[in-house]
């Protein structure tokens, strides 16, 4: 049974590496698709620079001081500091991901989940964030008299 | 009838070595010891797996993976089709006692060195069943689409995207995309319902197959004191005890769900502030916990919460690697310094667990199941001697 002729040997040895390099490719021509497919495919996203969040009197943002606004597929928190003062920063925390919310009584934007604590400029005071939150411009928009002002939230 | 069953027996007999399995489930005995209690926390695991086969398919039949209609599902299931509350519940809690045992199980096989030499393959996929059931848990907790399994996943997956080099992709990989969404839903509900339990059932396969092939480990320490007694034999002794500890806890996992049906909470909102109490299931809190403490920063282009990370998978690893770097086990039957670190570890998990519950009571579970054990451990004792008419071959 064993090859003992030289012919023999070399033509063992091409069919190994032929029969190898066939299940080789085969393997790559079947995984190749199948992890293609389970990594999700980048999905364009219409790019917002710009969102109206809302009249200077919306109820929840005059009972809690802050309200997290739709900013295209993101959350952005918008902090009512005074009649005339807002701020707006990205309303995830830069941590892991979760969603900050403003403390009126203790004037500080905080994040529930592994207790970040940023200030009113965003910055970072305590707890395990390790970068500030992206800050937004607000506008206040002149609606007609007698009119509440509408709140405009853009990219900074 | 009598003949039937003879002749339904012989058809078997003439194509199956029916005779020969016999046999064996005749001769299979159990070491007695006494820790002979811990061979029952294995069984008890495969218990509330079965459950949760049992439950988790009934779930399935009304239960919708979409962002839309999840939460609701849920609902319909809990308020209007009959003993849904109690079927959602008993899977919740079950799941949770299965990890329970199973952690139960692995720290008494750990500090009984019972992974020593022959039994590393047993030790390796019985770990890798432990990282399944944790998979199973991460993925079952955001089906019902609520504001506490969003937020968890949310976390969760944002810390598998902190691992250096692999995390952007397996952060998408989780996702499904960027943000956790109702595809994120779609994949884990086939990872729950599909991939997982097709992995768990070869791994349970071959993990309960080296077990009844190689039979129970005895610790070194109890090796004099079973030398010594007979052997109980499986059939009936070990099963009717089994079965009596399954029974019990059907009851008591009935009882819990009963009492304590678990809550469904508010529907997820993508833009809602995450509130507080936002907490894994509690086989991850001591891992949360100690992300709480790591403080903001990078060091060489690594965020430092992608260390702890790093270090827990470390740490995985090692667990399951450790019937190999152990070698001093299988020379003199101790290894003081293993069990010096299951110590550590164990008193660091157990510390940083009980730390993130400073303020809630899953006590219920500890206590519940620790009197359970107890039972167990009582009924063991008493019957591990030699009995009276048993025919058995005494072993000396």
């Amino acid at each position: 049974m064993t090859e003992t002729t030289p012919s023999g040997n070399s033509r063992r040895r091409f069919l190994n590496w032929f029969l190898g390099t066939a299940a080789g490719a085969l393997t790559v021509a079947v995984l190749y698709p199948v992890l293609r497919f389970v990594s999700p495919p980048e999905v364009p996203e219409a790019s917002t620079n710009q969102v109206e969040a809302g009249p200077t009197n919306d109820a929840e943002l005059l009972e809690k001081g802050f309200k997290i606004v739709r900013f295209g597929a993101d959350p952005v928190i918008l902090v009512r500091l005074s009649e005339t003062e807002y701020r707006a920063f990205a309303g995830t925390c830069t941590h892991l991901d979760c969603i900050v919310e403003f403390q009126k009584d203790k004037q500080r934007i905080w994040c529930n989940c592994h207790n970040g604590e940023y200030n009113l400029h965003g910055q970072v005071v305590a707890g395990p964030p390790p970068k500030p939150l992206e800050p937004f411009k607000v506008d206040l928009v002149f609606k007609g008299s007698g009119q509440p002002q509408t709140i405009v939230v853009s990219r900074a | 009838m009598k003949n039937l069953a003879r002749n339904v027996r012989a058809w078997f007999d003439d194509r199956l070595p029916v005779a020969e399995a016999q046999e064996f489930a005749a001769h299979k005995t159990v070491p007695a010891h006494r820790l002979s209690v811990f061979y029952y926390l294995g069984g008890m695991t495969m218990f509330f797996f079965v459950i949760q086969v049992v439950t988790g398919i009934m779930l399935m039949l009304y239960y919708r993976p979409s962002a839309e209609e999840a939460f609701e599902s849920v609902e319909f299931i809990m308020t209007v089709v009959p003993f849904g509350w109690l079927i959602r519940s008993l899977h919740s809690w079950s799941a949770n006692l299965m990890v329970f045992f199973a952690f139960v199980h692995l720290a008494t096989v750990y500090f009984t060195k019972s992974y020593r030499k022959p039994r590393e393959m047993t030790w390796v996929t019985g770990c890798l069943l432990l990282f399944l059931a944790m998979a199973f848990g991460f993925s079952g907790y955001l089906l019902p689409w609520n504001q506490l399994a969003f937020f968890a996943t949310k976390v969760g997956t944002d810390i598998a995207g902190a691992v250096p080099i692999v995390g952007e992709w397996a952060l998408r990989f989780l996702r499904g995309g960027d943000r956790v969404t109702g595809g994120t839903l779609s994949r884990f509900y086939g990872w729950h319902v599909a991939i997982l339990p097709a992995i768990t059932t070869v791994l349970l396969g071959i993990h309960l197959m080296l077990v009844q092939i190689q039979g129970m480990s005895v610790p070194p320490k109890q090796q004099e004191e079973a030398d010594g007694k007979r052997p109980m034999k499986f059939f009936p002794d070990f099963a009717m005890r089994d079965l009596w500890g399954w029974i019990l806890a059907l009851g008591v996992l009935a009882a819990i769900a009963a009492l304590l049906p678990w809550e469904l909470g508010e529907k997820a909102d993508p833009f809602a502030p995450a509130f507080k109490d936002i907490r894994p299931e509690w086989y991850f809190m001591f891992m949360f916990e100690t992300l709480k403490l790591v403080p903001g920063g990078e060091i060489a282009g690594i965020e430092y919460e992608a260390i702890p990370i790093l270090l827990f998978s470390l740490g995985g690893l090692l667990m399951m690697l450790v019937p190999f770097l152990d070698g001093k086990v299988n020379r003199t039957g101790r290894s003081p310094a293993f069990t010096f670190i299951g110590i550590l570890a164990l008193v660091y998990i157990v510390g940083m667990t009980a730390w993130g519950y400073r303020s809630l009571t899953p006590l219920f579970i500890v206590v519940g199941t620790g009197a359970l054990m107890l039972l167990l451990g009582l009924a063991t004792r008493h019957d591990a001697g030699p009995v009276e008419g048993q025919i058995e071959g005494r072993k000396s």
